[in-house]
This record gives C-alpha cells, sequence and structure tokens, in this order.
C-alpha cells in the first residue's frame, strides 16, 4: 500500500470513531491503534489475574462462612475478567502465551496496587471499597469504548464490579461498628490503601503521556484528574458514614468548586512501585511465573488425553 | 513455552428459552467437554444462560470486511422489500 492509500485509510478510520462507530476485529486499523490495545487490554487482564494473589491470602482466614463465599466468588470474578480481556487482546491476532510472556518476563505491567501486601483481614473491605471501587471509575467510561471487543469485556465486568464493591463496604462497615480494635483494624486498612488507591487512577493529567491519542479513540474519556476527583468526592461521604477518616489532613470541602480538596499525592513512592520497588512486586511475579511453570505438566497432560481421545474416536469411526 | 498451546473455543449462550444463542467471547480449553465445562464457570456465573454451544475457533468461516460493499451494499436500493415502500391509502386498516 502506498502512503496516500495508508494516509486515506487512516483518515476513514478516524472518521469511523469520531462518529460513534465500533472497530471489529478484522476491520482494517492502524498498526498504532492494535500496538496501543494490545498493550492496554493485556495489562488490564494482567492486573485482573495478578489482583487475585493479595486477596487469595486471605480466603483459608475469612472470620464466616458468609464472608468466605463472597471473597471466594469475588476472585473467581477477577479470574474471569482476566479472561475476557485476554479474549478480547487475542483478537488482534496476539496470543494467549504471548502476553503470559510478557507479564512474566516483567515487560508487560499490571497495575501497581496489586504490589501491597494484605496484611489484616480488613483489607479485604478495603480492597472492595476502595480498589475495585477507583476500579469502576476507571472502567465504566471504557463500556463505550471504540474497540468492539474491549467494550464488550469491560460491560461484563462492570456488571459484576458492583457487587465487589458493595461485599467490601460492607466489611468495612461491620468493622468500623465492631471493637474499637476492630474499627482500628478498618481504620488502618483505610489508612494504608487510600493514597495507593488514589494512584491507581494514573499520574496527574501534566505528566500523562498518553492521553490526548487514547482520548481520540475512546480507550480513555476523563482524564486521570477528573476521574481521581470523582473517586474522592464520592468516597469522602462513604467514609464519614461509618465513622472512619480519610487520612489526608488536607481533605477539604470546597463550596466554589462543588468539590473537595485534597492533599500532595506522593508520586515518588508511585513510581518507585512501577519500577519494581514496591513491597510485593517480586512475591507477586513469583507467584505468577511459578503457578504457570508448575503447571505446565497440567496443560501437557490435558492436552495429550484431549488428543488420544480423538484418535481414538477417529479410529472407532473408521 | 513449547508446549502445544490449548486450541482457542468460541462461547455461545442461550440467555433463556425462546432466545436465541448468542456469541459471548472465547477460552482455550483441550476439548470440546472442558470449553464447556470452563465456558459455564466463566460465562454463566449469574443465571446468564439455559443451554451453551462451544465451536473451535479455526472451524468459523467470517466475511471479510473489505468486501462488505460487494456483499451488503446490493440490498441498499433494494427498498420495495420493505412494507414502507408501498403507497397504500391512509383508510386502508389491518395492513
Ligand atoms: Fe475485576
Ligand atoms: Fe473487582
Amino acid at each position: 500500500m502506498s502512503e496516500e492509500q495508508i494516509k486515506n485509510l487512516e483518515a476513514q478510520f478516524e472518521a469511523r470513531i469520531a462518529r460513534d462507530e465500533k472497530i471489529e476485529p478484522k476491520d482494517w486499523m492502524p498498526e498504532k491503534y492494535r500496538k496501543t490495545h494490545i498493550r492496554q487490554m493485556s495489562q488490564h487482564a494482567h492486573s485482573e489475574v495478578v489482583g487475585m494473589l493479595p486477596e487469595g491470602n486471605w480466603i483459608t482466614r475469612a472470620p464466616s462462612l458468609r464472608r468466605k463465599v463472597a471473597l471466594l466468588a469475588k476472585i473467581q470474578d477477577e479470574a474471569g475478567h482476566g479472561l475476557y480481556l485476554y479474549s478480547a487482546c487475542e483478537t488482534l491476532g496476539v496470543s494467549r502465551d504471548e502476553l503470559y510472556d510478557q507479564l512474566h518476563s516483567g515487560k508487560a505491567k499490571y497495575s501497581s496496587i496489586f504490589n501491597y501486601p494484605t496484611i489484616t483481614w480488613a483489607d479485604m473491605g478495603a480492597i472492595g471499597w476502595l480498589v475495585d471501587g477507583a476500579a469502576i471509575i476507571n472502567q465504566v467510561p471504557l463500556c463505550n469504548t471504540s474497540y468492539g471487543p474491549y467494550a464488550r469485556a469491560m460491560i461484563r465486568v462492570c456488571k459484576e464490579e458492583s457487587f465487589h464493591q458493595r461485599q467490601g463496604y460492607e466489611i468495612m462497615i461491620k468493622l468500623a461498628q465492631g471493637t474499637p480494635e476492630q474499627k482500628e483494624m478498618a481504620q488502618d486498612a483505610l489508612n494504608r490503601w487510600w493514597w495507593p488507591s488514589l494512584m491507581m487512577l494514573g499520574p496527574t493529567d501534566d505528566v500523562s503521556v498518553h492521553t490526548a491519542q487514547s482520548m481520540k479513540w475512546k480507550l480513555k474519556r476523563k482524564s486521570n484528574d477528573d476521574l481521581r476527583q470523582q473517586f474522592i468526592d464520592q468516597t469522602v461521604p462513604q467514609a464519614e458514614l461509618i465513622g472512619l477518616t480519610i487520612p489526608d489532613s488536607d481533605l477539604k470541602w470546597n463550596e466554589e468548586k462543588g468539590s473537595y480538596d485534597f492533599g500532595e499525592i506522593d508520586w515518588d513512592e508511585f513510581w518507585q512501585v512501577v519500577k519494581g520497588h514496591g513491597p510485593c512486586n517480586k512475591e507477586r511475579m513469583n507467584a505468577r511465573v511459578s503457578a504457570w511453570e508448575e503447571g505446565e505438566w497440567v496443560r501437557d497432560a490435558a492436552m495429550a488425553y484431549a488428543e488420544k481421545q480423538k484418535e481414538r474416536k477417529e479410529k472407532q469411526a473408521v | 513455552m513449547g508446549t502445544k498451546n490449548w486450541p482457542l473455543w468460541e462461547v455461545f449462550v442461550r440467555s433463556k428459552n425462546g432466545l436465541e444463542h448468542r456469541h459471548c467471547g472465547s477460552l482455550h480449553a483441550t476439548d470440546a467437554e472442558m470449553a464447556l465445562e470452563n465456558a459455564r464457570d466463566v460465562y454463566t456465573r449469574r443465571n446468564e444462560g439455559v443451554s451453551i454451544w462451544v465451536v473451535e475457533s479455526k472451524n468459523i468461516t467470517a466475511s471479510n470486511p473489505d468486501n462488505n460493499g460487494e456483499l451488503f451494499e446490493p440490498a441498499q436500493d433494494k427498498v420495495y422489500r420493505h412494507p414502507t415502500f408501498y403507497d397504500l391509502p391512509d383508510e386502508v386498516k389491518h395492513m
């Protein structure tokens, strides 16, 4: 194809997206669109999968059967979310193995929030309430993104997320209404998860690199700062309602803006964790890599069994 | 790596009797039976279905969007296939 022809196709492509048309897997698309989508969707998929680890830590120690079945169901949902997103990614011609390989080799990133440890039961509450809460804010606008398979996956994901957040908040309510020690445990979890949750919504707009292009492709519909503000404004009253305190002494309602002013985020910490120096980066990666490697014989055996069955059937048919 | 990858399957779910099966996603599985089991776990955790079809993705033949013109445009000028094409007096009832 000549440069002229490609330019033409690109212009038509951008116009389709601007008209709110969806792009489907077999449609022509600029190479950059394909690559950007593989990157974003796979990062998203990896985050769902790695995100199971911090919560998996508490399944066997859930304080009641009710909490245990809920936590299990939530984690199983996250596995499903990973699968929907990997599948969407594969429609762009990248294989599942390549995607895993990118995660395991450290080439692909996942959400940094999952590099923090879950040291008490209250962390299950804080994660559902804040981490899933922030994820919902990130994800809802993506239900309308331009790439069809991604948008459809996000619709399923968003439907399922709301139970995650509610089960987390319910854990916090119960702890906050409990003994002084339980309330303290809830407050401590909020103290530890608050700032990393704000960071989850991404670097501030003045340093965020991909935004303009991503906005055009509807991979992003609101800026990081807007999403963060939305998260803060909706979460602060939820904390107040259950008598917990947001760990930010600069947090103040701004009547004029109609939203909260908040304190400085420690972006050094954010970048340290992104670069691999968070409290659990190594642990998370080791867990994923060993699950993959130790599962290899199972995958091979299952494949060999299926092939044998198929051969036997074919022989019988003759 | 270096081992054989599990094939890809497309999953179709009928949400209730009376409705058609609808494509809802894909997954990897060694054979049809495993694909069904995994589809049940992944796509029908909240009563989303009463019946599942799985088809190995390689068995699906899809039209090429590049041919959309010749495939679908001819239908555009066949307005006579629609009821509104026919001029009838307003007084006619039940038609
Ligand atoms: Fe999720
Ligand atoms: Fe979730």
